[in-house]
């Protein structure tokens, strides 16, 4: 399989983090904040979430960058098969 | 009260599209059956593991564990100590080089190359119910939370639709976005949308359990909010009166341990063909190691909640009395439904939509909603924003839970349905074909199902059925196939018809305590009273297991054995040991991972002794 899952994983929460973040950072000190405890959830998680993004998009472009080096595998055509 | 905000749609609206898009990225990879049905074996260990353990992360575990957090506190977590650890640990080193080594496409194909083609029709059939089934009660589990949670409320005023489209709504929304990335990229788009998944699950609920810790005082806190019973997982079990879940030891280790943990992690082709899409022999006896961990450790995310919910106090109708500066007296009432507050914490009643009062069981007290614990926490805990990942984390587990069944279920049929009995000999397209409509009749299927009633008020309890009379005969089989040379096909299958018939007569002949009969047993007669639902589940297990261990013995004495060579690679005793790959580290060697694991387990259980 040549695509890499932690890219578009990556990707998907790297902009998940960076909505949250923005809107944590829109609503700083709004009430809404009461359910959380006073904790502004939006902003501290986004940037979790943005940071864990981005980890996983960076190491997947990494990694395909190597396996695009190597070059393709070659495919066992002569694998045996235990009858159906 | 649900509020969404565009924030929080669009969050769920951003993970459709990225499941959708992963699933347009895969399709052009898709080019034999094989990528198709199996991933063309070639994923990484690290992918599958964590799609092994996702796969199982379905409603069952998110709603379910914390509705059984709620009503058994931490006994539950005995469901990964003693169910599932010691099962994955022994499917990964004992099992994989088997069920890998024999280049089986399926766990129906397995049984077909180790005993006879009857045994497989029999497996493939029963599995392909249950595994609908199976996606069915995902569908329906998550159809009503929506409709609990009033989700799609604002979204239909908005559009002037009708709220009672909702339920249907929600049940064709999720199966054509499955029906969609699975059409296009098969059991890899399932497993990589299974990842996402979990990674989804840990974002959001994390959050949830450090703030309900927090607002609760912490674990202190929480231990001197819940009955003393709840924290402890094994204190008491030794006599079913003594432990909320009503079990004796021999019961739970017996019942849970062996036959139900094994009968799922090592037989179900839902988990095991994540595990059979790895590249190569050595990832695909780690996966089930791998996926051992997070198991390990999910029981904070998932079970947490439900004990938090349950030791939060309960709301109740109040009216604070305040006396202005100006001198006017003002009563501020603060109304809560008689729902929430005849339940108990954030766990509310279950009332009767008829005449509007709580339902109540057999000693009077009001039968509660465990299954609405979880939601509700998300609810209290949660503002805009990050609610919406956390619906989107419930979401997506469900929906995953469906797409590892679909896909199970698209694979059994083609293979061992379809190519054995209807069209032996077509081209690979045409099996493809037939995979990508076998998908599309799958989840016509659990439309079908979903739309049956529930009448347990915990998911759990109705899947652990379900599994019982179905798996827990199937273990022997696999446990004596393997392990047994003299073991065969004859026996194998009067085997399993003896343990299936016996987990329904003994579900039919007993009964939990609080329990009318009819759906929960003793619908022949009641010989016998358990304490409740799920030391009857458990015991039934042990009975299906047990008939058909000493059928399947008696009958492979009275039936001719197989000559040894054709049993090369599929028994242990005549199988030579897996090559180690070269240049292998000691730790680097599944057995080191899987005693890492195992210590692992044991440390934690005598931690929450």
């Amino acid at each position: 399989m040549s695509l890499d899952l932690r890219i578009p994983m990556g990707l998907m929460f790297t902009l998940v983090g960076v909505i949250l973040s923005v809107f944590g950072l829109a609503t700083n000190g709004s009430p809404i904040y009461a359910a959380s405890l006073g904790i502004n959830a939006n902003l501290w998680w986004g940037l979790v979430l943005l940071v864990f993004g981005l980890t996983m998009f960076l190491m997947g472009r990494r990694s395909q960058a190597r396996l695009a080096e190597l070059g393709p595998v070659p495919v066992d055509k002569n694998e045996v098969r235990r009858g159906h | 009260m649900l509020n969404l905000t565009s924030v929080d749609w669009l969050i769920m609206l951003l993970y459709f599209v990225f499941v959708l898009g992963i699933g347009f990225a895969l399709k052009r990879y898709m080019k034999t059956s094989k990528d198709f049905f199996q991933a063309g074996r070639a994923l990484p260990a690290w992918i599958c593991g964590l799609a092994f353990i996702s796969a199982n992360l379905g409603a069952q575990e998110v709603i379910g564990m914390g509705a059984s957090g709620a009503k058994y506190g931490l006994e539950t977590a005995h469901f990964y100590g003693i169910g599932a650890i010691p099962a994955m640990i022994f499917v990964g080193i004992f099992m994989m080089p088997f069920y890998y080594g024999s280049k089986a496409r399926s766990v129906p194909e397995f049984l077909r190359m180790r005993f006879d083609e009857k045994t497989r029709a029999l497996n493939a059939c029963s599995f392909a119910v249950m595994t609908v089934f199976s996606s069915g009660i995902s569908m329906y589990a998550m159809a009503r939370l929506i409709q609990a949670l009033h989700v799609f409320d604002g979204l239909f005023r908005l559009l002037g639709w009708a709220p009672e489209g909702i339920f249907t709504f929600s049940i064709v929304l999720s199966a054509v976005i499955v029906l969609a990335y699975i059409f296009l990229g098969g059991l890899t788009s399932a497993i990589y949308n299974e990842v996402l998944q979990f990674f989804l699950i840990i974002a959001g609920f994390l959050p949830l359990v450090l703030l309900g810790l927090k607002n609760i005082g912490g674990w202190e806190g929480l231990k001197a909010s819940v009955p003393m019973q709840y924290m402890h997982e094994w204190k008491g079990v030794a006599h079913a009166s003594t432990n909320p879940m009503g079990i004796e030891i021999i019961g739970l280790g017996m019942g849970l341990g062996f036959v139900l943990g094994s009968g799922y992690w090592c037989t179900d082709f839902l988990v095991i063909q994540t595990a059979m899409a790895s590249k190569n022999m050595e990832s695909a006896r780690k996966v089930p190691l791998i996926a051992a961990v997070p198991k390990m450790l999910f029981p904070f995310l998932v079970i947490l909640p439900g004990l938090l919910a349950i030791g939060l106090p309960t709301p109740h109708t109040t009216t604070v009395v305040k006396t202005m500066a100006d001198g006017s007296i003002i009563h501020e009432v603060n109304v809560v439904s008689p729902q929430v507050e005849q339940g108990r914490g954030l766990v509310p009643a279950k009332i009767n939509p008829v005449t509007g009062k709580a339902m109540l069981d057999t000693n009077g007290d009001p039968l509660l909603d465990y299954d609405m614990a979880t939601p509700n926490m998300l609810l209290h805990f949660f503002p805009t924003g990050i609610l919406g990942l956390g619906l989107t984390a419930l979401l997506a587990s469900f929906m995953s839970g469906m797409a590892g069944n679909v896909t199970a279920f698209n694979t059994v049929f083609t293979y061992d349905l379809y190519q054995s009995y209807i069209h032996k000999n077509g081209s690979d397209r045409h099996y493809m074909a037939v995979g990508r409509w076998a998908t599309v009749g799958g989840i016509l299927l659990s439309i079908g199902t979903a739309y049956a009633a529930i009448n347990f008020n915990n998911i759990m309890d109705t899947l652990q059925l379900v599994f019982s009379f179905v798996n827990a005969p199937l273990f022997a089989t696999f446990l004596l196939g393997m392990f047994w040379k003299r073991a065969t096909g004859h026996a194998a299958f009067t085997g399993l018809i003896a343990g299936t018939a016996t987990a329904m007569i003994h579900h039919g002949l007993t009964l939990p305590m609080l329990a009318h009969p009819g759906i929960h047993g003793g619908w022949i007669t009641v010989v016998h009273t358990y304490h409740s639902d799920m030391a009857q589940n458990f015991w039934t297990a042990i009975w299906a297991f047990s008939a058909n261990f000493v059928v399947t013995v008696i009958v492979s004495y009275c039936t001719m054995a197989r000559p040894e060579s054709e049993l090369v690679g599929l028994v242990h005793s005549l199988t030579p040991k897996p090559k180690r790959p070269e240049n292998e580290l000691w730790w680097q060697r599944p057995e080191t991972l899987a005693l890492a694991v195992l210590v692992g387990a044991i440390a934690l259980n005598i931690f929450f002794y």
